[in-house]
């Protein structure tokens, strides 16, 4: 898919990605082959929540429930899933 | 010795473990060391099991398994098994040879991420000259069943004066091939690449035809096909964050054990590096001398010590400064403000802008040649000399 990510765009890890949390860094990082993105708390979260199954809509809706002190976070979620999809890091389902 | 005594040392986040030294393939530009024969007694494979922990436990989470060849390693599906386990992102990076449909299943069921194949060229005839066996249609299959078994693939060229000039048809066929990745990468001049230097040097037009190509085609397979291409480093003015800087991130294990910050570091005089046999992973990381010795900037002479980019660089690479000026502590001569510098360029010019000369036939790297370079056999013609103009009149 290409064009602006909807709320209902469904975000998943590419095939040859791999997500995982690394306690010795004290964050998740993404591995490829021979390489590794690390992230920051955010990146991190909304990542994980990129399963192939919930819409961008809802993975802002399950942030929101999860860091309720948060502003409104659709433009970040939204800026992050089109950085992540530039770099291939995610592909969209729907 | 580190700078600062209050920065606690890096962590590994790279384990390249050499599981072999033993390959079939015989490539003049390997960058194994020249004396790899005396590495034979290998660590056994509950040895190379412990390495991996110890390097997880420090937070390693990319592994290399390379060599040599790492598919002579018969126990190769159980160490992948074991590091999977551990969580690691796996990397095996080979030639092909030895590989088959049965081992890639297993490969992949033992949870292997990853597979680099390495081709030394386009053609069938170049290919299976340089590698010194006729591997290229094997490998073309190889390259097949690693999309078929849906790894990612990355296809691995090493350019020098022979290959250079074929660049479109090498970025061909990995596209054909269907590559995720392509490494373009240009020989490093150590271990029998340094012994080959004159046979592979490409000449600055060479260089800069194959670096204008590859940017056209990173511009025409954007979104399909990423390619890395390394650029040449003799023909620069600023050389390269060798390693990301000594004992910063990266950790190579030779097939004996003998701990390394960078594959070729082992050549380096007044260091003796200390062994996983006799040592744990993080004393050898965090506290052996070697791993310190040019940790940091604290051992950095002029023109790196006062320089501000320094923090870039990390002054290059310590095995290039032994190898062009005999002290590794110098600035990388790459580098147009090391002394050295002019005195590279000159070597560089000269070497690349003459026909390779007929009375320096080229090395082929094997463990009989390994042995007379050490000294073992008697010298006389290294096993296998041929000169690469030959290639053709086959």
């Amino acid at each position: 898919m290409s064009g602006p990510i909807s709320p209902s765009s469904v975000p998943a890890v590419s095939k040859g990605f791999r997500l995982q949390w690394e306690e010795a860094q004290g964050c998740h990082v993404l591995l490829y082959p021979e390489g590794m993105v690390k992230l920051n708390g955010p990146a991190g979260e909304i990542l994980k929540r990129c399963d192939g199954a919930r819409s961008a809509a809802e993975i802002i809706q399950d942030l929101e429930r999860q860091f309720p002190g948060a502003e409104d976070l659709s433009d970040d979620v939204y800026q992050f899933l089109s950085t992540a999809h530039d770099n291939q890091w995610i592909r969209f389902a729907a | 010795m580190t700078t600062s005594g209050s920065d606690s040392p890096p962590k590994p986040l790279w384990l390249l473990a050499e599981l072999t030294y033993r390959c079939p393939l015989q490539c003049p530009y390997c960058s194994n060391p020249l004396d790899m024969a005396k590495y034979s007694d290998e660590l056994s494979t509950e040895e190379w099991i412990r390495v991996f922990r110890e390097a997880r436990a420090m937070g390693a989470v990319q592994l290399g398994l390379s060599g040599g060849e790492a598919l002579v390693r018969k126990d190769l599906e159980e160490l992948i098994a074991e590091a999977h386990k551990l969580g690691f992102y796996i990397n095996l990076l080979t030639s092909g040879v030895g590989m088959d449909e049965h081992r890639i299943r297993a490969f992949k069921e033992a949870g292997l991420d990853h597979i680099q194949i390495s081709f030394q060229a386009s053609s069938e005839e170049l290919n299976n000259f340089i590698a010194g066996n006729d591997s290229f249609r094997h490998k073309l299959e190889m390259a097949r069943l690693v999309k078929q078994y849906d790894y990612p693939m990355v296809l691995c060229f090493v350019l020098h004066r022979h290959n250079t000039d074929d660049v479109a048809q090498i970025l061909d066929m990995a596209h054909a091939l269907q590559a995720d990745y392509v490494e373009l990468a240009t020989t490093q001049y150590y271990g029998w690449a340094m012994l080959n230097r004159d046979q592979l040097l490409p000449t600055r037009e060479q260089v800069q035809r194959a670096e204008a190509l590859a940017h056209d085609y990173q511009e025409k397979l954007k979104g399909q096909m990423k390619i890395f291409y390394v650029v040449p480093d003799y023909h620069e003015e600023r050389p390269k964050a060798c390693m990301s800087g000594w004992g910063s991130i990266f950790l190579t294990v030779a097939p004996d054990g003998t701990a390394l910050p960078c594959h070729a570091a082992g050549s380096l005089p007044g260091l003796s590096f200390p062994n996983v046999r006799d040592h744990d992973l993080a004393w050898i990381w965090s506290a052996s001398p070697d791993f310190n010795r040019f940790r940091g900037y604290g051992w950095m002479k002029e023109p790196c010590r006062s320089c501000e980019e320094k923090t870039k660089d990390f002054g290059g690479c310590r095995c290039q400064a032994y190898l062009l000026t005999g002290d590794p502590a110098n600035a990388d001569p790459v580098c147009a403000k090391s002394p050295h510098h002019a005195e590279l360029q000159r070597r560089v010019a000269l070497a690349s802008e003459q026909t390779p000369p007929r009375e320096s036939p080229i090395v082929f790297r094997n463990m009989r040649n390994s042995k007379r370079q050490m000294g073992v056999l008697d010298s006389g013609p290294p096993a296998n000399a041929r000169r690469l103009s030959e290639a053709s009149t086959d």
